[in-house]
């Protein structure tokens, strides 16, 4: 789960580390509140992606009239295929430097890497590629932490000696954000170093393992619902679903991941577009698949479903009867083809084709078979 | 010939009286393989299976003189069970269950540093099977057949597909290893790679990648260094975009890296043959 930018701030703020003054809006009333509490503010965008600012999603107010607009504009728009649901209006901060510090999981290392640099405030891939040297790395022991004078080393190497003492700690309770909450990644840049010396973040990003939910329940309830992504998605997750958008015209249903995404290259092979990934793990059951075909029906750009189901010790005939349930259910009219293999697959595919559906014999005939009858489709 | 795994390896099942457990330690003993007991805390001391249960995987190690286990048990003691059963010494720990904490991986990656002798599959993968002997975890035993070809994959059901068509086409195979789909693994490509080269039974490999993350590349620059194996890599996720998370918690394209474009790349480069789909891959590798 990523974390939109206040949410990671309060996360922050929980291990010690210090933000600005801030406050959530939905509406420009809330702006207007924020102003007249906060002064001069930072009105931005909360979205759980990268470049907010190019796209128009960061607009400073300096008035009640100016934020009130700000957040007019900015509420409802689409960043990067995220409807912005509110606004952080945050206190403008007077800044002096502008540092990074961060972690992520190295997954060459196995490990994860805490990650510092005296130049804050620009992309830190392209820190990497442009200034290799810039960034000063430690590679923590995951049992214990990093010790402190292994943070000071890491500070030293940066550059930063000046900061060593504040960025010591600071980088010690940013830390925490992995034994605390399984951090995966988290960034401040810029950490704000400000014209009265204070180190403050002035942008976070947090990402916190999907697999740790269970352990962190409080952070689900807190934080899950706020975010309005792409619906399909959200609509996927309600029913447990392995579901990613992707903005074509042909849904997919796999089992297991691999198959699944080397469906989604056949298709594309084949002249087409997939609308999603949907893997339904093994065993392909029949509430399963109707779930999935349910959301997929949702996306009214999806003009026919490609089912690809290999099945180990999954029974053809079951599958299929399971398939054909889940199409009368929904009462889809769109074309769909189904490829499957497994124990039983010749009666699996007889069953198929006695109600109307499209068997195709491999993974890549079926691709062809779909894209063949979608375009048909549109010139009808 | 095979590596790892053959009909004389004794194993034992992590988690044998849960309903996952049970069922697959059964298709493990309709193979063949030499299944002497498993684990189940509080049940110590009685049967199940016709095996004998053990509280814990020293109690197993010591009664039964077990080399290898299978980790059947739920994510959040699954790393658990790992460090256990590298500590009671096992050397091949084949971990199946999905979903465990990234963060506990690295701890159990840092802990496994003590413990050399232990040789960890997994997490989140199909376990590995040696066809006609002996299999750990649950790749169906019904889409292999014994033979020369070595496999190691990143995916579940695409290793059966691939699996069974070349079982079809009379090209059975020595080892298949599932090394699994998270971003945090036990043994890479490169490892596995390695063991097939040391394996005179195996004359050819396939390699079954996908986005995210960097194996693939490694095992094509050790491959590059000069390899005995007839080679076919296929990669799956060319058309995924980047920073979505394709099913497998590992498999993400970021930023730039991770893409089937250089994993592909970088096997032509090491002279290994490419499949474009997975029906090429019996055609390339006669």
């Amino acid at each position: 789960m990523k974390l939109l930018e206040y949410q990671a701030k309060e996360v922050l703020a929980s291990l010690g580390i210090p933000i600005p003054p801030g406050m959530v809006a939905r509406t420009p009333d809330e702006a207007v509140a924020a102003f007249s509490k906060l002064g001069p503010v930072a009105v931005k965008a909360q979205v759980p992606v990268g470049g907010r600012g190019k796209a128009g999603g960061i607009k400073l107010a300096k008035t009640a009239d100016e934020a009130r607009n700000a957040v007019a504009q900015i509420i409802g728009m689409d960043i990067k295929g995220f409807k912005v649901p509110l606004v952080y209006c945050e206190a403008a901060l007077d800044i002096e430097r502008e540092i990074y510090v961060g972690f992520t999981v190295d997954r060459d290392a196995r490990a994860n890497v805490l990650l510092v640099s005296a130049k804050g405030g620009m992309d830190i891939e392209q820190v990497a590629e442009e200034l290799p040297d810039a960034i000063a790395r430690l590679y923590p022991n995951p049992w214990r932490g990093p010790l402190d004078f292994q943070l000071a080393q890491l500070v030293y190497d940066a550059g930063l000696g000046d900061l060593a003492r504040p960025l010591t700690a600071l980088i010690k309770k940013l830390y925490r954000a992995i034994p605390d909450y399984d951090a995966l990644t988290a960034e401040i840049n810029p950490l704000v170093v400000t014209k009265n010396g204070d180190v403050i973040a002035g942008d976070a990003k947090l990402e916190i393992d999907d697999n740790s939910a269970w352990r962190h329940r409080e952070l689900e309830q807190r934080y899950g619902s706020v975010l309005e992504g792409d619906p399909y998605e959200v609509e996927a997750k309600k029913r447990s679903l392995t579901y990613v958008s992707l903005g074509g015209d042909i849904g997919i249903i796999g089992n297991g991941a691999g198959l699944c995404m080397s469906t989604l290259d056949l298709v594309q092979r084949a002249g087409g577009q997939a609308a999603n990934f949907c893997d339904i793990g093994g065993g392909a059951k029949a509430e399963v698949v109707e779930n999935a075909l349910a959301v997929i029906l949702m996306n009214p750009e999806v003009k026919g479903v490609l089912i690809n189901v290999f099945g180990g010790i999954t029974r053809g005939d079951e599958v299929a009867k399971g398939i054909v349930t889940a199409r009368d259910n929904l009462k889809m009219k769109l074309p769909l083809v189904v490829r499957m293999s497994g124990t039983r697959e010749e009666e699996g595919r007889q069953i198929l084709r006695q109600n109307g559906i499209e068997p195709g014999a491999s993974a890549w005939e079926a691709a062809q078979k779909i894209v063949e009858l979608t375009r048909a489709g549109v010139k009808a | 010939m095979s590596i790892l795994l053959d009909s004389t390896t004794k194993v034992i099942v992590q988690g044998i009286t849960g309903r996952e457990g049970s069922f697959h330690t059964e298709q493990m003993q309709a193979l063949g393989t030499k299944v002497v007991g498993g684990t189940s805390p509080g049940k110590g001391g009685t049967t199940h299976l016709g095996l004998p249960v053990f509280n814990t995987v020293a109690d197993a190690v010591e009664a039964t003189g077990a080399g290898a286990s299978g980790i059947f048990v739920p994510a959040p003691f699954a790393a658990d069970a790992i460090m256990e059963a590298a500590a009671a010494g096992i050397t091949l720990i084949v971990c199946i269950t999905e979903g465990i904490p990234i963060q506990d991986m690295i701890r159990v990656k840092d802990f496994l540093r003590e413990h050399p002798q232990a040789r960890l599959i997994g997490a989140n993968c199909p376990g590995l099977i040696t066809p006609g002997q002996a299999k750990i975890g649950i790749i169906p035993q019904r889409i292999t057949a014994p033979g020369f070809v070595g496999m190691v994959s990143r995916s579940g059901t695409l290793t059966y597909e691939v699996g069974s068509a070349l079982s079809a086409a009379g090209m059975g195979q020595s080892t298949i290893v599932g090394i699994g789909g998270d971003p945090v693994l036990g043994m890479t490509f490169s490892d596995v790679v390695q063991l097939f080269e040391n394996d005179p039974a195996t004359t050819h490999l396939v390699l079954i990648g996908e986005i995210g993350g960097s194996v693939e590349e490694h095992a094509a620059g050790l491959i590059a260094r000069g390899s005995r194996l007839k080679t076919v890599a296929f990669i799956s996720g060319r058309t995924a975009p980047e920073g979505k998370r394709m099913g497998h918690a590992g498999a993400i394209i970021s930023g730039n890296r991770g893409t089937a474009k250089s994993k592909e790349e970088a096997f032509r480069k090491a002279g290994v043959a490419v499949a474009e789909t997975t029906d090429e891959i019996v055609g390339l590798l006669r």
